[in-house]
Formats: structure tokens, sequence, C-alpha cells
């Protein structure tokens, strides 16, 4: 017997489905599930959901994890800083990666392929040994220090490591091709008969780029950016390599739940937060994305 | 934590040991334990029945890294016919996730004392099967008794290990500031206005929250492993007022410094300081690396062997245990790591250098003096970390 259309259709958009849920909603409720229960010392560290009395089972629900995380200002600090991070280096991204994007989509068919290998290439090397390469540029003794004290620029090295910077540096450069690679494949499609049109209508370049360009690529931007965003606010690998001792990121906040109070329940609730905090600016975003799209 | 060593050691960026131990860190910790401990919760306890595993030849061995004569391993390989896979990892927060994440199919774990003074309230290890380690009889019975502390009867443990932390300073630097320095007294470190002379050539302290609260809380006469946040908030303020002389709190990079003369003075372990002291002489540039247990005390912590509960190969551990404790083993491991052991017979074929070295195996006086540390309550433990976080961040 044949296939019906059908039922192929559901087959196909049932995997993605299947996906989401093995991969996304299944953690997502044990992780939740560990959120709600109560430390103890054994294996698992955490009280069972389901506890028995006389025959009779009792739900045990335990929401003082969340409360906690009310009580000591280094959660709300944390948060807040992840967030600030996430939004500067997003912003960021976006600023150098939009004209490497569109140079790259208008770049001939012969130079196109060289330079978006050029944008993938440093993924061939470990994530880990780039952001440690940065530590070598930037240390008081480092590449940039030494360089610029030879030139007479600066006398006293500059502090670059263990600030800030250092960690806007680490995740820009880290996240920009995530940032350039949609936008190019968005860019890449624009028609250019309409740049034409605008410009026989007597629309200079910068004017043309204004009202055609930057709209149809919106639904470019938005994808390069969450792809930036929601990563760089649970970064923990380049803060912790780079960044300053005394203001933590939420994903260090979270290993030291972890590791150093063993305490599952609050770690698993600062993640769940942590997930609030994302859905609602990607629920924002996708609402201006469509209101955009609506409006095209 | 393993991070944050890599952030603060030397810039190597290819050194590739640090990019193996990021990696198993990454195994060691994320999501899959957490799935794995979360449908252990929903299923119940697993079925305990006769293994198929059992009669398999093989070892799988839990170990600190760097803290093993690689030789040791192979000969055992050959004497029993067991294949050992051996894997390793650097901080006992990382052990105690995996246990009691549960699985770990490990067959010999080295968790340090005070964590499995915690741990075994968690039912996570077994029992000796002390018939199959008649090289129990070796272990120095002082050892015996502080082990005892956290496993009484000393049934599920044996020390594989012992550790002081004390001082390690430059001799030369030293002398040049403070030709009188109390350098066998924690004000060397813990007195703003003795540490304050040393600053300028580079002080360190541990990144070890408890074990350093506790060697505070033995300068100032209270008791070292008390859980009281009045000890606590007093041992913080010694901690801030020293603050702005330490360059950095870190657990490892002090080694090479010490080595290098990029820092004078340091908390550290015996070991380290005694491998600082070796790398210092090695490079003939005249640097002097001396390491002092202050004779007021100092704080001791005993790595010990233990079986997990669920240990797939438990026979080839008790054979494994039992080769650890053999004299002229526990010797081979002691000369590498310049950590003393707890072997008795074992101080004959140890190098001289070792075996007489105060600062390994400190003499009887010195040695009364040492206060093993104890695992703390969990409450404890959270304001612990919550005052580390501000007295390394300096706020």
């Amino acid at each position: 017997m044949r296939l019906s259309a059908r039922t192929g259709r559901r087959l196909v958009a049932g995997i993605p489905i299947l996906w989401l849920l093995v991969l996304f909603l299944i953690p997502f409720v044990i992780v939740f599930r560990i959120s709600i229960a109560d430390v103890r010392l054994a294996i698992p560290p955490y009280t069972p959901l389901v506890s028995w009395h006389h025959g009779a089972g009792h739900l045990e629900l335990h929401w003082d994890a969340y409360q906690f995380l009310f009580t000591d200002p280094l959660y709300v600090s944390s948060y807040l800083y992840s967030l600030k991070v996430a939004a500067v280096s997003t912003l960021c991204c976006l600023a150098l990666g939009y004209p490497m994007a569109y140079a790259i989509a208008r770049a001939g068919p012969g130079t196109r392929p060289l330079l978006l290998m050029l944008i993938v290439l440093p993924f061939w090397t470990s994530f880990l040994l780039r952001v440690y390469a940065w530590i070598g540029l930037l240390n008081n003794n480092g590449v940039i220090n030494n360089v610029l004290l030879y030139l007479g620029v600066i006398r006293q090295p500059l502090a670059l490591m263990q600030t800030d910077f250092a960690v806007y540096i680490g995740i820009v450069y880290s996240y920009l091709p995530f940032m350039i690679l949609p936008l190019y494949a968005n860019l890449e499609k624009h028609d250019l008969a309409l740049l034409e049109a605008a410009a026989d209508l007597g629309a200079r370049p910068w004017r043309a780029f204004l009202a055609v360009t930057l709209p149809q690529s919106l639904p470019g931007i938005f994808a390069g950016a969450l792809l930036v965003f929601i990563p760089a606010v649970g970064e923990y690998v380049i803060p912790t390599l780079l960044g300053r001792p005394d203001q933590l990121m939420i994903g260090r906040v979270l290993s030291d739940e972890f590791f150093e109070n063993r305490d599952w329940p609050v770690a698993s609730a600062v993640a769940i937060v942590m997930l609030a905090l994302l859905v609602v600016p990607i629920l924002l975003l996708q609402r201006l994305e469509r209101r955009q799209l609506g409006a095209q | 934590m393993p991070l944050a060593r890599l952030a603060a050691g030397r810039f190597a960026p290819y050194k590739k040991e640090s990019v193996v131990r990021f990696c198993r860190f990454l195994r060691a910790s994320g999501l899959p334990g957490l799935l794995l401990a979360a449908c252990a919760g929903c299923s119940g306890p697993a079925a305990h029945g006769p293994r198929a595993s059992e009669s398999e030849k093989v070892l799988n061995v839990y170990n600190w890294s760097d803290y093993i004569q690689p030789s040791v391993i192979t000969d055992f390989e050959k004497e029993y016919g067991i294949h050992v896979n051996y894997d390793v990892f650097d901080s006992n927060e990382i052990l105690e996730t995996k246990l009691l994440t549960g699985h770990t199919n490990y067959d010999i774990v080295v968790p340090s004392g005070s964590f499995l003074e915690r741990q075994l309230q968690a039912d996570v290890y077994r029992k000796l099967d002390k018939a199959l380690i008649p090289n129990l009889r070796n272990v120095d019975p002082q050892v015996a008794r502080a082990t005892a502390l956290y496993d009484p009867g000393n049934q599920y443990s044996v020390d594989y290990m012992w550790i002081t932390s004390g001082i390690g300073y430059n001799l030369a630097q030293i002398r040049a500031r403070m030709p009188d320095a109390p350098v066998d007294s924690w004000r060397m470190l813990f007195d703003p206005a003795v540490v304050a002379r040393f600053a300028d050539c580079g002080v360190s302290v541990l990144d070890a929250p408890s074990e350093v609260v506790a060697t505070v809380l033995l300068l100032l006469g209270r008791s070292p492993n008390s859980d009281s946040p009045a000890d606590l908030e007093a041992a913080a303020r010694v901690l801030h007022s020293i603050r702005p002389y330490l360059r950095y709190i870190d657990a490892s990079r002090y080694i090479d410094n010490l080595a290098n003369d990029d820092i004078c003075l340091a908390m550290g372990w015996s070991g380290d300081v005694k491998q600082a002291h070796d790398r210092a002489r090695d490079a003939g540039k005249g640097v002097d690396i001396v390491y002092s247990i202050p004779r007021a005390g100092a704080i001791s912590n005993y790595d010990v062997l233990a079986i997990p509960a669920d240990a797939p190969h438990v026979h080839n551990a008790d054979l494994f245990i039992n080769f650890l404790l053999r004299p002229d083993i526990a010797a081979r491991n002691s000369d590498l790591i310049k950590y003393a052991n707890a072997v008795l017979p074992s101080l004959q074929p140890l190098d001289p250098a070792v075996a007489s070295d105060p600062g390994v195996y400190p003499p009887p006086a010195l040695r009364a003096q040492l206060v093993p540390e104890r695992a703390r309550p969990a409450a404890y433990q959270r304001l612990l970390t919550r005052m580390w976080q501000r007295f390394k961040t300096g706020k």
C-alpha cells in the first residue's frame, strides 16, 4: 500500500517534534523536577518526588530553591550581568558581522566559497584552544601589550585580562560566525533589481539600504542575534578564562551550586530561571519578527 | 575549579594535558550525569545480585592526576593479568558528583577523608574485604587512627597518601625582606603586618575554602573544624585583612611560580612545595624553596582508597588495594609524587631524600600538632562558599 500524502507529511513533521521531545522537553522536565526537590545525602542527592507513608503516596514539592534565589543578591546580580554581557556581545557581533555577511553575499561567485570557508575555518581548531590563545594575546606580558610597549604607545602594560573587555572579545570572536552565516543566507537571496529600482527612483545607496535591504534582512538579523545571545547568556568557559574575578556570570554560579555547595535543587532552579529569562526575549523577538513579516 | 586552574596556569596554549583534563572535566560535569541520576531517581534502586562482570579481568581506577608512579599500574597488570583502565580527576567535588549520580563503573576511587566522611552517609561505598588485603597490617597505626575519624573502624577505606598544608617560601627573598621572619608560624601569611612585607615579591593562598578557614581558626586558637557561623565570621575578617597583599588565590599555580621566583610565599600542600623545590633546584638559578609546617600545627588530609557500592570488579579492587599497600610499591609511588604514604615498612626502600624530609614525614612532635580536616554540614558549606566568593573577589 502506498503511503498517503498525509501520513508522509505527519512522518516528516514528527521527526523534529520527536527530536524536541527527547532532547529538549524531557531534559527540561528532569531539571525542573530536581529543582522542586530537597537536598539529601544519597544517590541521587535529592528527595524523591513521591514519598510513601502508610501505603499512601505524598507528593513532595519544595519551592525553597526558587525562594532562595532571591535571598542573596548574588543571583540577581549574576543574571543581570549575564544578560548585559550577552546583549552587548550580540550588538557587537551584529555591527561586525553585518558588513562581513553583506560583503560575502555581494562577492563574485568565485571568491564567495573561499570567504565562507575563511569564516568557518576557525571551527576546525578546538574552541578551548582558541579562547586560551586570547590569554596569550591579552596577558600583561602577552603579545598585544608587548607590541604596544615596543612601539612606545604605552609605558605600562594595559590590564586587558580579567576585564569585561576580555569577555566581550572572547564571546564576539567565538560567536561571530553564528551571526554571519544566517545573515549571509538571508542577504544572498535578495533581489538586486529592487536596489536598482530604488536608485532609479532617486534613492541614494544609503537610503536604499535602509529602505530596501535592511527590512528584508530582518529575519537574518533575528536568527543571528538569537544564535549569539542564547549561548552567550549561559557562557561558562569564556568568562572563567578571561573574565573578572569579582563578577560571576550565571554559568559559573550554577557550577558553584552544583560542585561546591552540592545543592542540585538550587543549581536546577538557577537553570530553570535562566531558561525563563531566555524564553521571554525570544518570544518578544519572534512576535516582532512576525509583525515585520506581516508588514511586508 | 579545573577551568580556573587552566586560566591561572602559566600561558601554554597547546599544553595537551590541560586540554585533556578539561575534556575529562566536561565529561565529568554536565548534563549526562544529571540525566542518569534523574532516571535512577524515578526507577528506584537497581536490583542487586551477582554480576557477570565480576569475573572479568578488568579494573577501573579513578585517581587524582599525577598521583601514581605509572609503572606501578603496568606491574600490577603483569602480575595479576588484570587490565587497568586508569582515569584521573583533579577535584573532590567532581568525584563526589559522579559518585552521587551513581553507576560510575569505577572500582577504585580516591576521595579525601573529609569527603569520604560525608559520602559514607549516602551509602556510596562497600566494605573492604580485609581477607584479600593482608597488607593492611603495614598501615601506620597513627594514620589509621586519623582516618578512623572519617570511617570508624576503617571498614570502607584505607589511606593512600597523606598531606599537610603549610608554608612554602623562597629563602633568599624572605630573608632579604625580614631577617627574623616567623617562618614557623601561620603569622607569615595571616598576620597583615607580616604578610605585607612580602606583598611585593608575591604571596598566594590555596583555593581550598574549608582548609584555609580551618588553618586561620587554628591560628586564632579556635576549633579548626568548627561549623559555627561566628567562627567563620572571625576567619573571614582575618582573610579580608590580608587580601590586599595576595597576588592570587589558586590551588596549583604556586608550584611553578615559587620555582620560577614569580612569588616568594605561598600556602601550599607538602608534596607540591616539594615539587617546586625540586624544579627550582633543577633549574639551577639559585632559587631555594623551603616548606615549613608551623609549630603550632597545621591541617592534614588523607586521600583514601575506597570501592564504590556498585563497583563491577570488587575482587580486583581489593587485590589492587593490597598491591598499593605493598612496601616496595608504596615507596615507588611516594618517590615520584613526594607525598607521604601510610605504609610503614615502605620507609626502608624509600628514597632517603623523601623519607627524611620533615615536610613530607613530619617529626613526631609536629605530627602530634596536625589536625585532620573534617566534613562540614551542608548549611555551613553554603555560608563558606559565599564567604569564599567574597574573599576571592575582594568584596
